[in-house]
């Protein structure tokens, strides 16, 4: 029942994704060219998720003590402003002007059922591992001097990091 | 050139709002993509499973829907390198900046997360900068 309601949910957001245009990289593509082809679609799906989210998750932190499937919230709750976020950040910028697709449009476009989104998917996941294993290796170092278990350094980091 | 489409593409960021929001009224978790997709990747964590589930969900929804309903429109602007590349340079960069458009752009900044708004400020700035300079330089 629970991971059919997170199938479900999945579903809603991959409607939503293909709906909105995010899945086709040329209509991304041109909302960032201002200086040529512009089409500011996108802002009108932030817009609407804003619309729906802000409201609903201050009604959920609000009202409820727990998630209906879960013992608590589980949301991020590292505050610090670092080197790693604003590069990375900007790093990702730079691929999706690239490629003209995010993570999260990539995936509910495999199923339109265009290759091209399968090369992109297989190469975004190439750069998440291997962006996986130069954090490994920096993780090593610093657990190795304090002595903590590589496994539980990975979860403090999971859940405090994951936006 | 694209056809400007304001209220479709609304609606179609309601749902995804609403697919956040009724993922934290269950599980209680972020809708961030990156996160999603790292979890059905080793190492395997102890919420693989929902999250496959989400994954299933988003990609047989399009599937269907294209399948019975309409076609959806869909247009590779770029060559199959830049394709490449732009996919690993965004998958580094979502697992450094640890969220991408839906994790920090629509989950975090209706939480009013600061660091989520600073990701939204850079990874947008430099997607203007990088279709610019693609487009317009070289």
């Amino acid at each position: 029942m629970r991971y059919l309601v997170a199938g479900l949910i999945g579903a809603i957001f991959g409607l939503g994704i293909i709906t909105s245009g995010m899945a086709n990289p040329a209509k991304v593509l041109n909302f960032f060219d201002l200086a040529g082809s512009f089409d500011p679609s996108l802002a009108f799906v932030m817009a609407g998720a804003l619309t729906i989210a802000v409201p609903g998750y201050a009604l959920i932190f609000r009202k409820l003590r727990k998630p209906v499937f879960t013992p608590n919230f589980n949301v991020p709750n590292n505050r610090t402003i670092d080197r790693k976020l604003v590069i990375g950040s900007s790093i990702f910028g730079i691929g999706w002007g690239i490629g003209g697709f995010c993570p999260g449009a990539s995936l509910p476009a495999l199923g339109l059922g265009h290759p091209t989104s399968f090369l992109f998917v297989l190469a975004l996941i190439a750069g998440i591992m291997l962006a996986q294993l130069i954090q490994k290796a920096r993780i090593f170092e610093h657990s190795a001097s304090a002595a903590t278990p590589i496994s539980l350094t990975d979860t403090t980091e999971e859940i405090q990091d994951h936006a | 050139m694209t056809e400007f489409t304001p209220l479709v593409s609304f609606a179609g960021g309601t749902l995804i709002g609403l697919a956040a929001v009724l993922l934290m009224l269950s599980w209680g978790r972020i809708a961030g993509m990156t996160g999603i997709l790292a979890g059905i990747l080793p190492p395997f964590g102890s919420d693989m499973r929902w999250k496959a589930s989400f994954l299933t969900g988003a990609v047989l929804a399009p599937l269907l829907y294209e399948a019975t309903i309409s076609d959806i429109a869909y247009q590779m602007p770029v060559s199959l390198e830049a394709l490449i590349i732009g996919g690993v340079i965004t998958g580094i960069g979502v697992t450094f900046g640890s969220g991408c458009t839906s994790g920090h752009g629509v989950c975090g900044l209706a939480r009013f997360s600061r660091r989520s708004a600073v990701a939204v400020i850079m990874f947008m700035s430099f997607a203007f900068l990088t279709v610019f300079l693609t487009r317009h330089i070289f």
